[in-house]
């Protein structure tokens, strides 16, 4: 029996799969249980098949499993699709008087069926039939055996906004589907959770964990133009700028964006631009632009399938050698790697420090499924795991003989802002007073300048985190929302396979890389196997770049669906 | 600073003029504006005028300079560019920043030809216009930027003569002043790679207005007198059309980071 529930909603784009799924994540997290999910939808607003899908367990988790143990059906389209996910004993809620939904299509064996008439007690007391979703919500409450009450108030608290009216209609709607299976399933099903001793936690997606983390390390300005998917990120900042005092603007392309967010980085702001593959590569030529004007900015670059338009609404990591080489002239590309939303929200803040010292774009690259699924952070760590804000070498001096692009032992220039003295900023190649210049010395002397911040800064690349034994015959390599689902695994693993050693290493500095402590780790290693979101092993590549150790066994993930770790264990049982 | 490296008789040098005048004339000294220059032999002014600027990128001008306006609304920004860059690789710019309407100025030596690239045919170019780039003639009609820059709705639209000092430091200066989106289209004969709008022919055609358009409608009109698919019309030069509209400006921010509030939605 599997210590942990996974439930999953599905149904038709518009009934409110998204919101309920939010509801149960809080709620859980509210139970004290940990917990991992996502969603998962086309690229259509009205109709197509939309799934909510969330693991609770009372034990530290760190990823969704394959198997479903709890299924609710707002339509017969989710049983057909779905049904064979269903782990043994799993249950399955769905709408009794659903006339589409006849006895052939139910699961038979071991399967609890749960028959509730779903928009019938939705509507009976006047309610919208799309109140649905909270009647299954409530009875799945049930049928998992938590107190109604730790639902009731994520309920009342997500509508909080809309009125009283409103909470009661949806409070109404989730007690009697809680009720209708208390009343009529008693003690009917095997997979029960309790109320858990997991610390308070914050439940959030990764694009809000970023938000979060922009937030605290003083941003100022953010340009965002919409694309899935940091649209997440977007409507988060839109809708707390003025709260949080900084400006939010929605450019007319990512061109202007990032160009706007370099003009207001150089007048004194903190700023940041996010947008997909297609508008990064609008975007190149002016991310060059902060690279050689020394103007900071932060990127955060969501990646999803493609190549082209691609797979909007899906995963995968197959932007990696994209940005580590994107844009015109020979420079460092900072690029950081979260994988779970605490690392979005710490090295947002990392990102913003890394920027200002260095005056310097740099790229936070995510996947979709990081951007969209909702992970946790504990609530005390927001607080002690504040990063403090450095600004670097920006200064408030008159000197009159100021010169932008002083040459320096570091490499970095001293910055101030306009409205002080008289200073030039260019995009050509410049002379110390930022005029330009084709003198071959000069030329020499500048590029050498940036490469010098570039070497300081590679002295500060923290080591990367390790998972597992110490010492491993197996070691996994990945990056980015792969290491929730390889932490997963590892710990499977370990557990069928009793004295099995075996680690996984997660990178989240890929540039510039910790050379020698990845060297290190993977010499030691007996069997390397790298997990990646993409079909032409991308970080492998990279890795044998930067060690020169080649990984021949590779895990390779390319349909679109985050990896699961059952995905990783049959990799890693392959390669055995 | 660098010595002015356009070509004897250039239009660039009075244009450079008049921008000079017109900062003494608004008491901006070098550091309380930011010029935002474009790519090109228009923007290579940056290393010989004295002002602080920021050189960005061919078309990138108005965006870069929105930004460093909505944090710092007490400087002056202007803005620097070409017919190339402005109406060709940053005309959704122009669009945009028109109908945005943030304090800024923007002046465009309009010499109806690439020159830095060494003459090829530009948005604004002639109809018929032989060039590197177009040795038939060049097909297209040329963009009318006034009457663009008015339809998008900016709020101070003039056009100016890079022969006539007196008049393009004024237009200039009335820019800058203006509370508002303003463009400054700047006839401006290049030398070198454009022998058909010299010096004479524009002294040939052009006039000032009297007086300013009753209105849009009537500024638009006037926008549209121009030499056109081998017409001969006058060329008008003046202010085509200001309005006071809101000026978009955030107001200063202020960094309020209460984490517990702003992430109070997430528990």
């Amino acid at each position: 029996m599997e210590k942990s529930i996974t439930w999953k909603i599905g149904g038709p784009a518009g009934f409110g799969i998204m919101v309920s799924g939010t509801i149960l994540a809080k709620a859980f997290a509210r139970a004290g249980l940990y917990l991992a999910s996502t969603t998962e939808y086309p690229s259509l607003i009205r109709g197509g098949h939309n799934t909510y899908i969330i693991r609770a367990s009372a034990e530290e988790i760190f990823s969704l499993i394959f198997s479903v143990d709890l299924l609710v059906a707002l339509n017969q389209e989710t049983i057909i699709l779905h049904k064979d996910e269903l782990s043994q004993g799993a249950g399955l809620i769905y709408d009794s008087e659903d006339p589409e939904i006849g006895k052939d299509l139910l699961p038979e064996a071991n399967c609890h069926l749960f028959p509730v008439p779903l928009v019938k007690l939705a509507t009976q007391d006047g309610g919208a039939k799309l109140m649905m979703n909270n009647v299954a919500l409530g009875s799945s409450w049930a049928v998992m055996n938590l107190p109604f009450e730790i639902l009731a108030g994520v309920v009342a608290d997500v509508f909080n906004k809309k009125g009283e009216e409103i909470i009661k209609e949806n409070l109404q709607a989730a007690k009697a589907g809680f009720e209708y299976i208390k009343k009529n399933f008693p003690h009917d099903f095997d997979y029960q959770l309790h109320e858990g001793q997991a610390p308070k936690r914050l439940v959030l997606s990764g694009n809000e964990a970023i938000g979060l983390g922009a937030i605290m390390a003083g941003l100022g300005f953010a340009a965002l133009y919409p694309m899935t998917p940091i649209n997440g990120l977007l409507q988060f900042l839109a809708s707390k700028s003025e709260e949080a005092g900084f400006v939010f603007k929605q450019p007319e392309d990512e061109i202007a964006g990032i160009n706007m967010a370099i003009g207001a980085s150089y007048a004194g702001a903190r700023s940041l631009v996010a947008t997909s593959g297609g508008g990064f590569s609008l975007m190149t030529e002016a991310y060059s632009m902060a690279a050689m004007t020394e103007t900071p900015l932060v990127v955060v670059m969501g990646i999803r399938p493609g190549p082209s338009s691609g797979l909007p609404t899906w995963t995968g990591q197959g932007d990696l050698k994209f940005v580590l080489g994107a844009s015109p002239g020979d420079f460092t590309r900072i690029v950081l790697t979260p994988g779970d939303p605490q690392e979005c929200f710490e090295l947002t803040q990392v990102a913003f420090n890394l920027a200002d010292r260095y005056q310097t774009p740099v790229i936070l690259l995510v996947d979709k499924f990081l951007c969209e699924s909702l992970g946790t952070i504990e609530k005390a760590k927001i607080a002690t795991e504040r990063i403090a804000i450095d600004r670097g070498k920006l200064l408030d001096l008159s000197a009159a003989d100021y010169k932008r692009y002083q040459i320096t032992e570091d490499g970095i220039s001293p910055r101030i802002l306009p409205g002080k003295i008289f200073f030039v900023t260019d995009s050509y190649e410049h002379d110390e007073m930022g005029l330009a210049t084709e003198d071959a010395s000069m030329i020499k002397k500048m590029v050498e300048k940036r490469g010098r911040k570039f070497s300081l800064l590679e002295k500060e690349v923290p080591e990367p985190q390790l998972f597992g034994d110490q010492d491993a015959e197996i070691t996994l390599v990945g990056w980015g929302s792969t290491k929730g689902a390889a932490r997963e695994a590892i710990g499977r693993l370990k557990t069928q396979h009793v004295g099995l050693k075996i680690n996984y290493l997660h990178l989240n500095w890929i540039n510039p890389f910790p050379k020698e402590a990845v060297t290190k780790i993977l010499s030691k290693a007996k069997k390397i196997i790298s997990c990646e979101g993409n079909a032409t092993g991308q970080m492998a590549g990279f890795l044998r770049e930067q060690t020169g150790v080649e990984i021949k066994k590779q895990i390779l993930k390319y349909d679109g669906r985050a990896f699961f770790p059952e995905d990783i264990i049959e990799g890693v049982k392959k390669y055995a | 600073m660098l010595e002015a490296t356009w070509c004897p008789g250039c239009g660039n040098f009075g244009i450079w003029q008049a921008l000079k005048n017109a900062f003494v004339n608004l008491s901006l000294s070098a550091k309380d504006a930011v010029v935002v220059f474009d790519i090109g032999c228009n923007s290579n002014m940056f290393n010989w005028l004295k002002m602080t600027s920021f050189e960005s990128l061919h078309g990138r001008t108005l965006p870069v300079a929105s930004g460093i306006k909505i944090i710092n609304p007490k400087l002056a920004v202007l803005a620097v560019a070409g017919d190339g860059g402005c109406y060709g690789e940053g005309g959704n710019h122009l669009l945009h920043a028109a109908k945005h309407n943030l304090d800024l100025t923007l002046l465009v030596h309009n010499n109806q030809v690439y020159a830095l690239t060494t003459g090829q045919t530009s948005p604004t170019s002639a109809r018929g216009f032989k060039s590197k780039s177009t040795p038939a003639g060049s097909f297209d009609l040329a963009l009318n930027p006034l009457a663009v820059a008015i339809a998008a709705g900016a709020s101070f639209v003039a056009r100016g003569f890079a022969g006539d000092l007196p008049h393009l430091t004024d237009l200039m200066t009335q820019a800058v002043k203006h509370k508002g989106f303003a463009i400054v289209d700047i006839l401006q004969p290049c030398v070198s790679f454009n022998n058909v709008n010299t010096f004479d022919w524009f002294r040939q055609r052009i006039y000032k207005m009297e007086q300013k358009p009753a209105n849009k409608l009537a500024a638009l009109e006037k926008a549209l007198e121009f030499p056109q698919n081998g017409t001969d019309a006058k060329i008008p030069i003046g202010i085509f059309f200001q309005e006071e509209r809101e000026v978009f400006q955030p107001e200063t921010v202020e960094f309020k980071p209460e984490i517990e509030r702003l992430s109070a939605e997430f528990l």
